[in-house]
């Protein structure tokens, strides 16, 4: 079972390469507007020449209001809102369920507006699928046969169709339950069997409309953490929809809010924690574990006090002098961290009149990467003496995180704190023995983890 | 100012010079149409009456055991039994057929016309008004007409019984495919589903029990409507009751009327038997489901 650290470590590597390089975006949103109502092109008329949404009602809702935004391959794109935000609708404009009122909206090239119905089917069949809320599953079919479904419609032969069906249904595993039928299920196997029959239909984008919203937190949970694996195994580009923040901070690349169907803000978690585009996203952002999300090297300091492999006990000395500190890391020529050293061993060593650091250097030092979570820096953090410190991927130094400033980035911005914004949407189910053993395993492997990084 | 002093309008009049226009210019296509009902009843009728009575009994036994088990089965038996006892079978049989004709015709154009109402806002309130006012109207108004059209018999029986018991059917099944869960529809469209085929392979499916319960109704007023029937002229167990009216035997009109009775609530079990019945019935047992469902969590949680 893959941990949480790796996990997190791979997205946002691959996140950042992507970002570097020049990729087309396989959804290209470009300034959409979607209007219900009597007279939408009046609304549209009226709100791009600056009126507010409340000011059209009378012409129309106007649910989504100049959304631009481009998912790029193998990406989780969220989108996140509260309801009457217009997210639904919004996803709902990326297979053509609704045509936007106004702007363009582009899936693997093609033009959605331009289509006509025919190519319309055609996209959903091969390139988008979606998996729904509620599920949205054929109760009078099995779960191979639902799985099926996609590849049914597409005109692919039985014994074809029911074997990737099956595929589909082991990926999300569930093999043992092909012959049976949904309403033998519970909720979270349910949304496997939705899952499976998007995976199915073997289309580049996946559209997850509050997928795992109707779960249960422990389910929803173990759903986020399959999905993403199964994003790494398949490279599936994702655009899910939810309301829940914690669940876009999990699972996203990025994120989109909206508020009033518009987005006000696309980042990385990070972004959006660190830097807050409004009152609102801020206000919003303020009941996040922030632990979970900020990365180290976001947090980290400049190295002070880290001396070259070549210098002798008499340098360290008085580098320690100098910075008041009673231990400093020790780096060789290319800024690889090798251990530190100790105040009273190098005093010791000075007095003998030693001329290297040979034998003095203690490698036990705990060292994470930049793009660990900080909820994964405070064990080790706590049983180091020195500020913890940070190296890259090729385990150069690269900063420090002293203590004060990992406990003090973790403390919400907003003094009073306005309570928790969701409400909770379901009922809190106590773990059963084997999730707890399960969570526990978990956190052992993630502490592998980190003494696997440190050097 | 009285009632009276408003001018009067001559609706009534209206209506029967339509009536006559009906008569004269359409009676080709009366005739037609008197021809193939009277054909359809003729043939079922045959069919009710050639075999031994005990065959068709058995026949009727074995729907009501296959629609819902051996209780209905025996219920149907000993109803069945009991017209036979009061010598109303022959009777009966004639008002089965008479049921069946009429239901089937009425569920013929029922049924299309729900989908295309459940398609169609605007289609859906044209019709609504139309069923109501077919519903409502009493039944002996168009029953005159239609003896006009269609001359006495079983025939205007047969068109006044369909005009009376098909709103049911339209109403039943607008309703139980505009209830079909918008996101399913929808997940069958997102996968590049044609309408046709959202409509035959989820839309349908989903709103069979509730279409079910509209067939159960049509129907029961099918049978409602065979006492009416019997009054320009077709055979059966409403012939009877209107001889008893006509006079005053009360022995005949309570045997014929009970007769109807178990004839209506057999036909209401049996046709509400299928209508409930689960569509697949699986041997998994929720008990053994438990265990499974946790293996099958902790193995998608390990993947």
């Amino acid at each position: 079972m893959a941990s949480r650290a790796s996990t997190t470590t791979e997205r946002s590597r691959s996140g950042r390469a992507r970002s570097g390089t020049a990729t087309e975006p396989i959804v290209s949103v470009k300034n959409v507007y979607k209007i219900f109502g009597p007279r939408p092109q009046e609304a549209l008329k009226r709100i791009r020449s600056g009126a507010e949404r409340s000011q059209v009602s009378r012409y129309g809702t106007a649910a989504v209001i100049d959304a631009s935004f481009d998912v790029y391959p193998g990406e989780i794109f969220v989108v996140m809102g509260l309801s009457g935000s217009g997210k639904s609708t919004l996803i709902r404009t990326l297979n053509g369920l609704w045509d936007a009122t106004a702007g363009s909206v582009k899936v693997g090239g093609v033009d959605l507006a331009e289509a006509d119905k025919r190519q319309l089917r055609e996209v959903r069949a091969k390139r988008v699928s979606m998996v729904f809320q509620h599920f949205a599953l054929l109760p009078h079919r099995s779960n191979l046969e639902n799985a099926a479904y996609p590849l049914e419609i597409q005109g692919v032969d039985k014994a074809e169709r029911q074997r990737k069906a099956r595929q589909a249904l082991e990926l999300v595993g569930l093999k043992d339950w092909v012959d049976h039928y949904p309403s033998e299920l519970s909720g979270g196997m349910q949304q496997r069997v939705g899952l499976a029959r998007a995976l199915a239909a073997d289309t580049d984008v996946l559209l997850m409309d509050e997928a795992f919203s109707a779960l249960d937190p422990m389910i929803r949970r173990e759903m986020q953490d399959q999905l993403i694996d199964l994003q790494q195994q398949l490279g599936k580009t994702i655009v899910f929809i939810t309301h829940d923040l914690n669940e876009a901070m999990r699972i996203g690349d990025r994120i989109a809010i909206m508020r009033n169907g518009e987005i006000v803000q696309i980042g990385t978690a990070e972004e959006i924690l660190s830097r807050p585009a409004t009152e609102y996203v801020t206000k919003f952002v303020a009941d996040v574990d922030k632990s979970k999300v900020i990365s180290a090297g976001t947090v980290a300091r400049p190295v002070r006090g880290a001396i070259p492999s070549t210098t002798g006990p008499t340098r360290a000395r008085v580098t320690m002098a100098q910075e008041h500190l009673s231990a400093v890391y020790v780096l060789d020529r290319a800024r690889h961290l090798l251990g530190y050293v100790i105040d009273e061993e190098v005093v010791a060593a000075d007095a003998r009149g030693a001329m290297t650091l040979d034998g003095l250097i203690h490698t036990d030092a705990y060292a994470v990467t930049a793009d660990t979570v900080l909820s994964e820096v405070l064990a080790p953090s706590a049983s180091s003496r020195l500020p913890l410190a940070v190296v890259d991927d090729d385990g150069v130094m690269v900063g420090v995180i002293p203590r004060a400033v990992l406990l003090s980035s973790m403390v919400p911005s907003e003094a009073p704190r306005t309570g928790p914004i969701h409400l909770p949407t379901g009922p809190i189910t106590l773990p059963n023995a084997e999730q707890l053993e399960d969570a526990a395993r978990r956190a052992g492997s993630a502490t592998d983890e980190q003494e696997g990084t440190s050097k | 100012m009285t009632p009276d002093s408003l001018p009067r309008i001559p609706l009534g009049e209206w209506a029967e010079r339509f009536v006559d226009w009906i008569t004269g210019a359409w009676s080709g296509f009366f005739e037609v149409v008197t021809m193939i009902l009277q054909d359809c009843y003729g043939a079922l009728e045959t069919v009710l009456t050639a075999p031994p009575w005990w065959v068709i009994l058995l026949v009727l036994v074995a729907l009501a055991f296959w629609s819902k088990g051996w209780k209905l089965a025996l219920g149907t038996l000993i109803g069945l039994a009991v017209i036979a006892m009061l010598e109303q079978w022959e009777n009966a049989m004639a008002t089965l057929a008479l049921v069946i004709v009429a239901a089937v015709i009425s569920l013929i154009v029922a049924i299309p016309l729900g989908i295309w109402a459940a398609k169609s806002s605007r289609v859906s309130s044209v019709v609504r008004p139309v069923l109501d006012f077919m519903q409502t109207m009493p039944a002996f108004v168009y029953l005159l007409p239609a003896v006009l059209l269609l001359s006495v018999g079983p025939v205007p029986g047969i068109f006044a019984t369909i005009i009376f018991s098909i709103a049911p059917g339209v109403r039943m099944t607008e309703l139980g495919i505009r209830q079909v869960d918008g996101e399913v529809v929808e997940a069958g469209q997102a996968f590049g589903a044609t309408p046709g085929r959202i409509l035959r392979q989820i839309q349908l499916p989903l709103a069979l029990p509730t279409i079910m319960a509209g067939v159960n109704q049509v129907i029961m007023l099918t049978l409602s409507m065979v006492v009416i029937a019997g009054l320009v002229g077709a055979d059966g167990l409403g012939k009877d009751v209107v001889a008893s009216l006509g006079t005053l035997d009360v022995a005949l009109g309570v045997e014929a009327g009970l007769s109807v009775v178990i004839l209506a609530m057999i036909l209401d079990r049996i046709t509400g038997g299928f209508g409930a019945r689960k569509r697949r019935r699986r041997a998994a047992e929720p008990t053994a489901a438990g265990p499974a469902v946790q293996a099958a969590g902790a193995t998608a949680a390990a993947a």
